[in-house]
């Protein structure tokens, strides 16, 4: 039997404190992939991976991940997720931050140094995490995502703020895990990160404007990079009549 | 609810506890002091110490804990930790029990201190068991404990959550009967004193300072702090929401 894909939404609808941020989004996310979800800043893509992990409150439609719906308590140590602010403890170290998530887990005793080999914070494993630079504490904190095998990774702009050699050494990371046969959802603003994913999720303000393979989207826009490419498709949704503005084009 | 997962909570909150030990100096330190202090106010008046040096012995434990706890999971909403352990197999109680296992050690070796030094060094005279004195003093941590849990959903920063001490304690203390014995309040302030915990701990250690003997008025007494305490834990979990806006 097929594997169900990782992630499967439906007619997803949100709305944050009365604005509506989502305006009924379908999408796919197949397993085994490392899909780009990329967007300005502002455009839900935090609420989108909210929704998936299934902390979001949802005004309607599906999310189901791995064949099950959002936030079931089935997936609770099959998704790992990481927020844009690293969430670990400040006044621990490393190694207790991570033998902690372990323990709440059920993982091997042996997985906290594992992902910190991982991670590349092996010699920091004594640290206070309050010590440690922004980028370090990233790493802490996607380190402790990857306890336990998760089926899913779900990654809020994890490479942000990090040094050009530490960002290649990532998504070397995130690939092999990928081969391995993780799914990993990866959320960007940076549109130059988008060549480094097998498929792609552009967004705008709430709504995809496109899911594509990075390859797909250069061939049907004709444009020669990702910006380019978000550009001309931008520049097309605006064109389109109906949208709201009264205008009847 | 799980032993694993509520044992590795109680562990990780003393680590965190280890890694900072100012604070817990403070803990264990300022309850002490406060009541040294009260001694010596009263110099010379030990009847007065007596009366009040007792429900201190549990008042002093209960502001420090319900300060302690209210900011500590405060920081864990604030922080993203919270976030990430409602998406990971964490049951509400594991945390919340798992908390208050951790501060309850706390209260338990604040309460040994601050009854050692009352009991032991300052000479509070006691006609009840001893026993029942620590038993309350502890009972008044843990409510603090437990209180400090609750109130920490309802802030946003650690700015209000220090709010709330005046805003959820000194009226409990104003009604307790230190100050004036409940009997002779007006009907409608005793109403509210009756329904306040920290009034059946004033009563209890006001019992076994003057009384022989563990009565069952006392054991009530204890039982109504002990029973506020989980009543605040439950209502805690009740505002942990997987779910937000």
């Amino acid at each position: 039997m097929k594997n169900p894909p990782a992630i499967e939404v439906r007619g997803l609808r949100v709305a944050r404190g009365g604005r509506p941020v989502l305006h009924g989004l379908d999408l796919t996310v197949a397993d085994s992939s490392v899909t780009g979800l990329l967007g300005p800043s502002g455009c839900g893509k935090t609420t989108l991976l909210r929704c998936v992990v299934g902390v979001q409150r949802i005004e309607s439609g599906d999310v189901r991940v791995l064949g099950h719906p959002a936030g079931s308590p089935l997936l609770r140590d099959k998704v790992g997720y990481v927020t844009q602010a690293p969430s670990v403890y400040a006044d621990l170290s490393v190694t207790e931050n991570l033998r902690y998530f372990a323990q709440v887990l059920g993982a091997a005793r042996t997985d906290p140094a594992r992902v910190l080999e991982q991670v590349g914070l092996g010699e920091h494993e004594h640290d206070l995490v309050g010590r440690l630079s922004g980028g370090q504490r990233a790493r802490v904190s996607l380190a402790a995502a990857l306890l336990g095998t998760p089926e899913l990774l779900v990654l809020d702009e994890p490479t942000v703020g990090l040094d050009p050699v530490l960002r290649q050494d990532l998504w070397q990371l995130f690939h092999r895990l990928a081969a391995q046969g993780t799914a990993l959802l990866i959320s960007s603003h940076v549109m130059d990160e988008a060549a480094r994913c097998t498929e792609l999720l552009l967004m705008r303000e709430g709504r995809l404007l496109a899911q594509d393979t990075p390859q797909g989207l250069l061939t049907a826009t004709g444009a020669h990079d990702i910006e380019s490419a978000f550009l001309a498709l931008v520049a097309g949704s605006d064109t389109e009549p109906a949208r709201g503005t009264g205008d009847t084009r | 609810m799980n032993t694993r997962r509520t044992l590795a909570t109680t562990r990780r909150v003393l680590l965190q506890l280890r890694h900072d030990p100012r604070t817990v100096a403070l803990m264990l330190v300022v309850p002490c002091v406060l009541i040294l202090l009260l001694k010596y106010v009263f110099d010379g008046q030990s009847q007065v110490f007596d009366h009040i040096g007792a429900p201190m012995l549990g008042i002093f434990p209960m502001i420090v804990m319900f300060l302690v706890t209210a900011v500590a999971t405060l920081r864990e909403r604030t922080s993203g930790t919270l976030e990430r352990l409602l998406t990971m197999p964490l049951a509400k109680q594991d945390l919340l029990v798992g908390y208050a296992l951790a501060f309850g050690l706390v209260a338990l070796a604040q309460g040994l201190l601050a009854f050692g030094l009352t009991v032991g060094l300052l000479g509070l005279q006691v006609a009840g068991p001893t026993w029942a004195l620590l038993a309350v003093a502890v009972a008044d941590g843990l409510l603090g404990t437990a209180l400090g849990l609750f109130v920490s959903a309802f802030a946003a920063t650690e700015f209000q959550a220090v709010q709330f001490m005046p805003a959820f304690l000194l009226p409990q203390l104003l009604l307790c009967g230190l100050f004036t014995p409940r009997a002779s309040m007006a009907t409608w302030l005793h109403w509210i004193s009756d329904a306040l915990p920290l009034s059946y701990a004033v009563d209890a250690t006001n019992k076994l300072t003057t009384q022989t003997g563990f009565g069952s008025a006392v054991a009530v007494d204890l039982l109504v702090v002990l029973g506020s305490a989980l009543l605040a834990l439950a209502l805690g979990a009740a505002t942990l929401r997987r779910r937000t806006a």
